[in-house]
């Protein structure tokens, strides 16, 4: 498949085609992870611009490990080290960063519609990364590629998507993922932490974990951050954990071979309890290697896309 | 009768072939052209047909000056507001320092009779409370003799009811009016997206029209109970208009505004293919649904809501070309909103009668500014408007400093060609 687009800023621009098209290369680089050198010259000579300007340790380090698989040189730039701690606009990171020449940036930025913001001034692609509380691609891509990887076909699944749907990319990313692929989506979270117009999407929406849970598939329970406290969305969170964290008595009432995700970081025994998320019913784990291949599918096909090599 | 200074020929109102009288910087006559005409000393202005209308007022604006002149100044707002067919404007107390002593009023007036002696007229409004910082109330009669036609906050609600209520009352001993900016200040997060389908798919924190609503109910309710008149600046939603039109239909001394831009976009605009996430389109309050912009027009058309105003709030170019959640809310209005307003008059979504309303009869009435009816001895403020002519809404083409309107690069129908004030062309 020539790949015609130049930037990944959500999923909703893709099609289901080209879903899986991802899919399929990432699971062709797949087979890299098992070989004793797991390196490629595919992209030898490019570079990737790693510029997160909020924490990150996995979807950063998932990036760098992907680009360098790939050969190509990567390059970090966080807010602690860019000049937006000195008070540069993001346009002038933009166009700084652009008259280096990058191949690709990867960005992930605090504020809502940031990645579009650099798209429309960088002539390389770019690649969100997360952008405030509006989409991660990227993330979505892999949960939904570990799914694939389990079940092949995700049509006619019911996946649950448990917490802060509110203030979470991860949920609105997947939301319009799992629906493309045919999946049927549940929202489970304090009235609190949902979005206003949740009623108007696409999933059925659910206040009572115990019925929301019944006879799914798959739960991908989302972080809560704890300062939601703080901003008074929440009593407490210990009456958070009793309500809405994921316990084993959840996998009893789910179908028997419930998959259990979770995007990372985890607070454990908040939004999961310790033992399910090391149970086999647990796919934390192969979410960061799907991670890694899904995000070196993605830099190959942005970086050699039409008109390219 | 007097002697006549100026005489625009030819002129087409509502519909008619005019000739327009004005001595002494008021209108003597205005009749039916005729085939001939004796002139005498006076100076003949051919209009060629070109639409005349009366002159408008804008009760809110921002013209930045002290503090952010490179936002907008004296001199530039007022150019634009000439051009944009005003005769009279009022600008808010937001400046650096705030207008809440007669000092900064008195320097603002100074500026505008130094770049433009013949009109636009400014008409400051003072701040409502010292600093804008709604705790103590500014010194009203110092203001309202340095030349403030009102008071208002406008952007700082003032949180405390006590003290607005206070303000309200201690306005009318100085026969002035108050505007509030209604934004409940708990749920009114500035946040320039509507709370609502669009905010939510974005991932942006909106504001929720309640929060609008709930402060223009308070101010309703005060309004009854104080029997003395509250202005309600720049209303959105639908809530608000049913609100205000049962305030009228209880006799409650309410008048409002609303914004071209409530008439004519909605919060689609964030999330269009070419305009996602676009900082141009980001105002408090933010653009709302398609049933709130009907809404807004039913109001305007039933006098619901008394009048427009641009809001005109000019920010620079760096200020707005940056992340959604970092830029500052407001939208340039001076330039454009005659095109777009008029162009709803062209397509029958809104009354001519409505539209004069809205720009010359109710805000002078309600702030007590002069108007133009084309009566004998009204103040001779009209222009020339020629409603065919295109142009590009560009950086160029603004005479605001401020560029910042999600109309840039739209063709708007209508210009002015030539505008008096007071019998005086200005432009």
């Amino acid at each position: 498949m020539k790949w015609l687009h130049k930037d990944l800023l959500d999923v909703s621009r893709l099609s289901k085609a080209e879903v899986m098209a991802i899919f399929e290369t990432a699971g062709r680089f797949q087979e890299l992870q098992e070989r004793p050198v797991k390196k490629v010259p595919t992209l030898k000579g490019r570079s990737v611009v790693l510029f997160f300007a909020e924490p990150s340790t996995r979807t950063k380090t998932s990036f760098d490990v992907a680009g360098k698989r790939l050969s190509a040189d990567t390059f970090s730039l966080a807010k602690s080290s860019s000049s937006l701690t000195k008070g540069e606009s993001l346009k002038d990171t933009a166009l700084t960063l652009q008259a280096m020449a990058p191949d690709a940036i990867v960005i992930r930025h605090w504020c809502s519609g940031a990645a579009r913001f650099m798209a429309d001034r960088l002539d390389c692609s770019v690649i969100n990364a997360g952008d405030g509380r509006h989409a991660h691609p990227t993330q979505a891509l892999l949960d939904s590629f570990t799914l694939h990887q389990e079940w092949g076909d995700l049509s006619g699944r019911t996946i649950l998507i448990l917490g802060d749907i509110a203030h979470s990319r991860v949920a609105r990313s997947n939301v319009i993922l799992l629906n493309m692929l045919g999946a049927k989506v549940r929202l489970c979270g304090p009235r609190t932490l949902l979005p206003p117009a949740v009623r108007n999407w696409p999933v059925e929406v659910y206040s009572d974990l115990d019925e929301a849970v019944r006879g799914v598939d798959a739960v991908m329970c989302l972080r809560l951050q704890l300062e939601r406290q703080k901003d008074g969305l929440l009593p407490d969170l210990r009456e958070y954990a009793r309500t809405y964290g994921l316990g084993m008595k959840h996998v009893e009432l789910a179908n028997p071979d419930v998959r259990i995700m979770h995007p990372g970081p985890l607070n454990r025994g908040v939004e999961i309890s310790s033992e399910l998320a090391d149970t086999a019913n647990s796919l934390i784990l192969d979410q960061v290697a799907s991670g890694v291949v899904v995000r070196m599918a993605l830099l190959f096909l942005y970086m050699t896309r039409k008109g390219e090599e | 009768m007097a002697k006549i200074d100026l005489i625009v020929r030819r002129a087409k109102l509502d519909g008619q072939d005019v000739d327009v009288f004005v001595s002494e910087g008021k209108i003597a006559e205005v009749k039916p052209s005729a085939e001939t005409l004796e002139a005498g000393d006076a100076v003949v202005e051919e209009a060629f047909g070109l639409t005349l209308l009366p002159s408008m007022t804008d009760v809110h604006v921002h013209l930045r000056e002290p503090g952010f002149e490179y936002k907008e100044d004296v001199e530039s707002g007022l150019r634009a507001a000439a051009w944009g067919g005003f005769s009279n404007i009022m600008c808010m107390a937001n400046t650096k320092p705030v207008n809440d002593n007669g000092a900064v009023t008195e320097f603002m007036l100074d500026k505008a009779r130094k770049h433009w002696p013949d009109g636009p007229r400014l008409f400051p409004i003072g701040a409502l409370t010292k600093g804008l910082q709604g705790k103590e109330l500014a010194p009203m009669g110092e203001l309202a003799e340095a030349g403030c036609a009102a008071f208002s906050n406008d952007g700082v609600p003032v949180e405390s009811t006590k003290i607005f209520r206070l303000a309200v009352e201690y306005a009318s001993d100085w026969d002035r009016v108050v505007i509030d900016h209604c934004e409940d200040p708990y749920l009114g997060v500035a946040a320039g997206v509507n709370e609502g389908e669009v905010s939510s798919r974005l991932g942006l924190p909106g504001q929720p029209d309640v929060a609008e609503a709930m402060q223009v109910a308070r101010d309703i309710l005060l309004a009854e109970y104080l029997d003395l008149p509250i202005h309600l600046a720049h209303i959105s939603c639908r809530r608000s208009a049913d609100l205000i039109r049962f305030a009228k239909s209880r006799g409650v001394k309410i008048s409002a505004e609303t914004t071209p831009h409530y008439l004519t976009m909605t919060e689609n605009i964030l999330e269009a293919e070419a305009t996602e996430f676009d900082a141009l389109a980001k105002v408090n309050p933010p653009l709302r649904t398609e049933d709130d912009r009907q809404a807004m027009i039913e109001a305007l058309n039933d006098g619901t809501i008394d009048c427009l105003a641009t809001d005109h709030a000019p920010h620079a170019g760096y200020e707005k070309e940056t992340e959604f959640d970092v830029a500052p809310c407001g939208i340039t209005g001076l330039d454009t909103a005659l095109s777009v307003t008029w162009g709803l008059v062209r397509d029958g979504v809104l009354t001519r009668e409505a539209f004069l309303r809205a720009w010359t009869t109710a805000p002078c009435g309600i702030f007590k500014l002069p108007v133009n009816a084309f009566k004998p001895g009204d103040p001779a403020d009209f222009f020339l408007f020629d409603e065919d002519e295109d142009w590009t809404v560009s950086p160029a083409t603004l005479h605001s400093k401020g560029k910042n309107t999600p109309l840039l690069g739209s063709v708007l129908k209508g210009r002015v060609k030539t505008h008096f004030i007071a019998g005086k062309k200005v432009v």
